[in-house]
């Protein structure tokens, strides 16, 4: 039959048409121009994973490595696969009770789902790690090990320098924004681990994988073409001697103080002591939060690295410099006398000096005469030559800034004091405009009063005066493998030779330093069959106004030919020079100059310093009262007055361990009610102090 | 010898080709989102555990069937239809008693190898029902008893579908007002229909304050085109201002009123996640917070996916088994509703346009061999044809890329399933037999 309605097979063919249209249509704009897709397919379907490079490796100056990786177990769970697993021996073997099990399997849920792998346990302790996998098996699938890559200190030593590495926090993120770091990520933070971080980290690699819709890796996207790979970080070498360093380590054992070793040659840093210091493997590994927390409360303050962040008056050490002052200028020569009738009289009130007799430079620097110095000081500042007190302090402060004190030398371990020289703006703003003359600091050419030095600038300085008249920049790291990229190491080329000192001179004050080692202060510290050149200092000093014992100090550098050693050792409180730091300082310069010490006398003598305990009183109760059972309480209190603050600031740590703090915090908290008022002396470096030496003890 | 030449004899080549090539695109598709970079092709196609084995096998019965059909005389169509047709009403009746429940839906009826889902094989009884009613001689849509009839068998297994909360198939049933609207049905009903199913729809999309804005707007647009005729005349205007007020009345006041009275929440919810939305007449639990009631659509997870796995493919695609979307599982029900979401991104605008193009040219195909039947019971069935395959392709690539709502239908010979492929194996062969006899008349 003949259709009627035939003409409406078009309508048909219409609407069919226009909806094909309407379909394409519809396609071309989502899937051509539309990127919008496109972005959030990458956001869910691919993983961008950051691939972490090996850390750089540090060596010391004979090529032993003295920082490496190495790797620590975490033990992992996937919540989801854990159905009858042996939960009970594992529970045992973490030491943990079923409570503590359920906390973290519901943790790791909410953190990461129950299908992905969260962290059931950081940082496996050997023995935890051993026990583990003997029984992983009876653990798999729901648990595995997992590798994490740590840093390790063969030698245990030098911590003060190598520094540890943590966790980056917000500031450090913003603080280094688009240099590739990631919350979770672990950066350099104290040593040299901060200071070449960009060299040791290495350059992160970037791999792309595919990710199902429950988040989970599927494989790597397109076989890894786009991945881009990690380049290791580059190895450093640097002028430690960790024989040497450990050697100083044992010496400072029971001390507070300091040893700094430079090779005068290339302002290489051979040794860098701060007593008392920490072993560095504490900080890697299981405990290391605990002992973190245990060390950054510890009175002794065993992460101040006194050899640069440390004030101490140079002392009798000083006096070299002034000798120099005085003869470059002119106001003596090195066979100009000065009597002594045992004191300093210049000034009214006596200085007393302890070795009455005629002196020229040479015996004047052997017998640390008070009397002397005060005259040469007296004469540079009341020099005709300059107008005023005020233009010739300068004019010598300026000496001293050339000798590279007053300001910071620019080393490559971090968090380095600059020290202090006064100069006319120092006085004036103390006494006023024109209320000042030399008395008023006369104990300042002895190096007591408004001088004050890190021991690195005191080692700095024998080294200034080995190399008869400029150094290098100190530094720990020689050179870098496969090229300093960043420029690092430019300032530890540069020669400072600010001065034009003729040689004679500094032949002077080498007869001098000679001379002490030979028949003056330095006896003790003779090193057998090398020509020593030494100077000691006993220097004054008062802790919260009260006076303390003498730190002793000794300065010296050898051989006098052709040196290869200056050296600077400082021990708190010990009293006279000779009987502590001198002799360190000579087992150092033998240990270093003939790479060991030779003969049962001196090895004795080895036993017998390391084991001398000249550890402050002071630091003795405070340890005990922290000791004690008000411990915790002691720990909350400090931490609620902001004291984990201060310390933190005074070692220089650049940003504060948030999260340590904050926990131990919390879990004080509680105990807040209970706590008494009693305070701990946290024992802070040096106090500022201006007190005039009224009488010095001959060294 | 005989029997041979009567399978080949004046059936329609291109429609078997167009047939093959899209069961085989849809076996791609499925072996696409099923196969995993590792997995051993050979060792899964022949264990029949993934589903792209088990679709090899459908196929194969699919086959089988074809050829079955292709032997049997057409003259059985036309005799059995309204046999078959009270046999699949049956079965539907039955499900009730035996059926299986598959994502709800107590629609399928296990029979072992296959789930049955008499819902969806009975659209082919239908469409032969139809045709028979609408083949005897002078039949005239134009009569409200005829019109009455066509629509009962069509619309009668709506009834069963709904029951058994297969709301999508149920809208299946509508596509057989093409047939009857090319026999001569008046288009007034078309119109009234489409009308009320945009209207619906829109209202669903739309809050309620957009939507009577934009019916006013249209109200205003029609008067102000209509002015010249409004001045001669002011019935129009009458007619105009009745529409307005009957459609603001439904978007105003029906629709939330359902919604919030009528309808369980569930089942608001369920119908406003058809359309990817959130429930806007949520009203249960107003006391405890308002502010929660979000005034913006929010797209549902199926739908977002869908559209981010396609719109990912750009114009060429990512290439075959390499799209991140499908591999890692993101797209819900992927091989079987949503099987396009894997052409569109595996082979991006270009692969999608061309299965597009197919499926036109398909439908095309059929009109043009539903036009040159002799016989209306031919015709019909062919329009019956594409009416149900034009329904499932618009509505299933629409739901894909966020035109049409996901109401769960299968895209006609790519999606994975026994029963999805089986019914339009037999629908497609029924067609070509009947056309290969297309000078016999037929009743």
């Amino acid at each position: 039959m003949p259709s009627f309605n035939q003409s409406r097979k078009n309508v048909v063919r219409l609407v069919f048409f226009t909806v094909i249209i309407i379909l394409i249509a519809r396609l071309f704009s989502l899937q051509v121009i539309t990127s919008k897709y496109k972005i959030l397919a990458e956001d869910q379907g691919t993983f961008r994973k950051v691939v972490y490079p090996d850390r750089g490796l540090i060596f010391d100056r004979k090529k032993r490595t003295i920082l490496q990786n190495t790797i620590i177990y975490d033990l992992m769970v996937v919540p989801s696969k854990i159905k009858g697993t042996d939960t009970a021996t594992l529970c045992k073997i973490l030491d943990i009770d079923s409570a503590e099990f359920h906390k973290r399997i519901i943790t790791a849920i909410l953190k990461n789902r129950s299908y992905r792998p969260s962290v059931f346990e950081a940082l496996l302790s050997d023995e935890k790690m051993a026990k583990i996998n003997e029984n992983l098996y009876k653990f798999a699938p729901g648990y595995y090990l997992q590798e994490r890559p740590v840093r390790d200190y063969p030698y245990d030593a030098a911590g003060n320098i190598l520094g540890y590495l943590s966790e980056v926090d917000t500031n450090f993120l913003k603080k280094h924004e688009g240099e590739g770091y990631v919350s979770g990520d672990y950066a350099g933070k104290t040593g040299l681990e901060n200071s070449y971080e960009k060299v040791l980290m290495g350059q992160r690699g970037i791999e792309y994988l595919k990710r199902d819709n429950k988040n989970r890796i599927t494989g790597k996207l397109e076989n890894g073409i786009y991945d881009t790979m990690a380049v290791a970080g580059q190895n450093l070498y640097s002028s430690i001697d960790i024989e040497l360093q450990e050697l100083g380590e044992k010496l400072m054992q029971n001390k507070v103080g300091a040893v700094v070793a430079i090779d005068p040659k290339t302002g290489g840093i051979l040794a860098m002591v701060s007593a008392p210091t920490y072993k560095p493997r504490l900080l890697t590994g299981a405990e290391r939060k605990k002992h973190y927390v245990d060390l950054l409360l510890d009175p002794r303050i065993p992460f101040l690295n006194r050899t640069v962040g440390a004030y101490y008056a140079p002392g009798s050490t000083f006096k070299t410099l002034q000798a120099l002052v005085g003869l470059s200028e002119g106001v003596v020569d090195a066979n100009t006398t000065v009597v002594c009738r045992g004191a300093f009289y210049g000034c009214g009130r006596p200085m007393k000096c302890l070795d009455p007799g005629v002196w020229a430079l040479k015996g004047a620097i052997t017998h640390s005469c008070n009397t002397y110095f005060a005259v040469v000081m007296q004469k540079v500042i009341n020099n005709p030559k300059y107008p005023g007190v005020d233009s010739s302090i300068n004019h010598w402060a300026h000496y001293m800034n050339a000798f590279g004190l007053g300001k910071k030398l620019g080393v490559d371990v971090p968090s380095e004091k600059p020290g202090k020289i006064p100069t006319a703006a120092t006085y004036n703003k103390i006494y006023g405009e024109g209320h000042w003359n030399f008395c008023t600091f006369r104990s300042v050419s002895i190096g007591q009063g408004e001088v004050q030095t890190t021991p690195l600038q005191v080692a700095n300085e024998m080294a200034y005066i080995a190399n008869k008249g400029y150094y290098i920049t100190p530094h720990v790291i020689d050179s870098i493998e496969g090229g300093d990229k960043f420029g690092l190491l430019e300032q530890y080329k540069v020669r400072h030779t600010a001065l034009n000192i003729p040689d004679s001179i500094f032949e002077a004050v080498h007869d001098g330093m000679q001379g002490v080692m030979e028949s003056g202060t330095g006896r003790y510290a003779k090193v057998p069959g090398i020509v020593v050149c030494g100077k000691t200092g006993t220097v004054e000093n008062a802790y919260k106004g009260v006076k303390q014992k003498d730190h002793a100090f000794f300065a010296a550098f050898a051989p006098r030919d052709n040196p290869k050693i200056a050296i600077a050792v400082i021990c708190e409180n010990a009293g006279f020079g000779s009987s502590s730091a001198a002799p360190i300082a000579s087992l150092m310069i033998e240990k270093y100059l003939k790479d060991s010490i030779e003969g049962k006398e001196r090895k004795a003598k080895v036993e017998q310093l390391s084991n001398l305990d000249l550890m402050p009183l002071r630091i003795k109760v405070a340890m005990r009262t922290q000791d004690s059972l008000r411990h915790r309480k002691d720990t909350a209190y400090l931490i609620e007055k902001g004291f984990i603050k201060i310390i933190a600031d005074t070692i220089g740590i650049e940003e504060n361990e948030e999260t340590d703090v904050a926990e131990l915090k919390r879990e004080n908290n509680k105990k807040e009610k209970q706590k008494d008022s009693v305070k701990v002396n946290a024992i802070l470096p040096q106090q500022e102090r201006r007190t005039e030496a009224d009488s010095v003890k001959r060294d | 010898m005989y029997q041979k030449v009567t399978i080949t004899k004046g059936i329609d080549w291109v429609l078997i080709m167009l047939y093959l090539l899209l069961v085989i695109i849809g076996l791609i598709s499925i072996f696409s989102v099923e196969f995993k970079p590792g997995d051993d092709f050979f060792d899964n196609l022949f264990a029949f555990q993934k589903n792209y084995s088990k679709q090899v096998i459908y196929f194969g019965v699919c086959v089988v069937i074809a050829v079955l059909i292709l032997l049997t005389d057409s003259k059985f169509f036309t005799a059995t239809a309204n046999l078959f047709y009270a046999f699949g009403i049956l079965l539907m009746i039955f499900t009730f008693i035996a059926g299986k429940t598959v994502n709800g839906s107590k629609s399928w009826i296990p029979l072992g190898f296959i789930n049955l889902q008499p819902v969806e094989t009975a659209k082919i009884f239908t469409a032969l029902a139809l045709s028979k009613y609408l083949s005897i001689n002078d039949i005239n849509l134009k009569k409200p008893r005829t019109q009455l009839i066509a629509a009962g068998i069509s619309f009668l297994p709506i009834v069963f579908s709904i029951l058994q909360n297969e709301t999508g198939l149920a809208l299946v049933y509508f596509s057989f007002l093409l047939p009857m609207y090319r026999e001569g049905l008046p288009p007034v009903y078309l119109i009234i229909g489409a009308s009320l199913a945009v209207l619906l729809i829109v209202t669903l999309l739309l809050t309620t304050s957009t939507l009577i804005i934009c019916i006013s707007a249209v109200a205003v647009a029609a008067v102000y085109f209509m002015r010249r005729r409004l001045k001669r005349d002011k019935q129009p205007l009458l007619i105009i201002l009745l529409l307005w007020g009957a459609a603001v009345l439904f978007a105003g006041v029906a629709v939330p009123f359902l919604f919030k009275s009528v309808f369980q929440k569930y089942q608001a919810d369920r119908i406003f996640s058809m359309v990817g939305r959130d429930n806007p007449f949520e009203t249960a639990d107003t006391t405890v917070n308002i502010s929660t009631v979000k005034k913006k659509p929010v797209e549902n997870y199926n739908v977002k996916q869908s559209k981010i796995a396609i719109g990912s493919g750009g114009f060429s695609g990512k290439g075959f088994l390499k799209g991140t979307q499908t591999q890692g599982d993101f797209v819900p029900e992927q091989h079987t509703d949503f099987i396009f979401t894997s052409v569109g991104e595996n082979f991006g605008f270009i692969g999608s346009t061309v299965v597009v193009l197919l499926y036109g040219l398909l439908l095309f195909r059929i009109i043009f061999i539903a036009e040159r039947q002799r016989s209306t019971f031919s015709r019909v069935y062919a329009y019956s044809v594409a009416g149900i395959l034009f329904f499932h392709v618009f509505i299933n690539i629409g739901m894909t890329i966020g035109l049409a709502p996901v109401i769960g239908i299968t895209l006609p010979l790519m999606s994975y399933g026994g029963s999805s492929l089986l019914t339009f194996t037999i629908l497609f062969f029924i067609l070509i037999k009947l056309d290969a006899d297309r000078q016999l008349v037929l009743r």
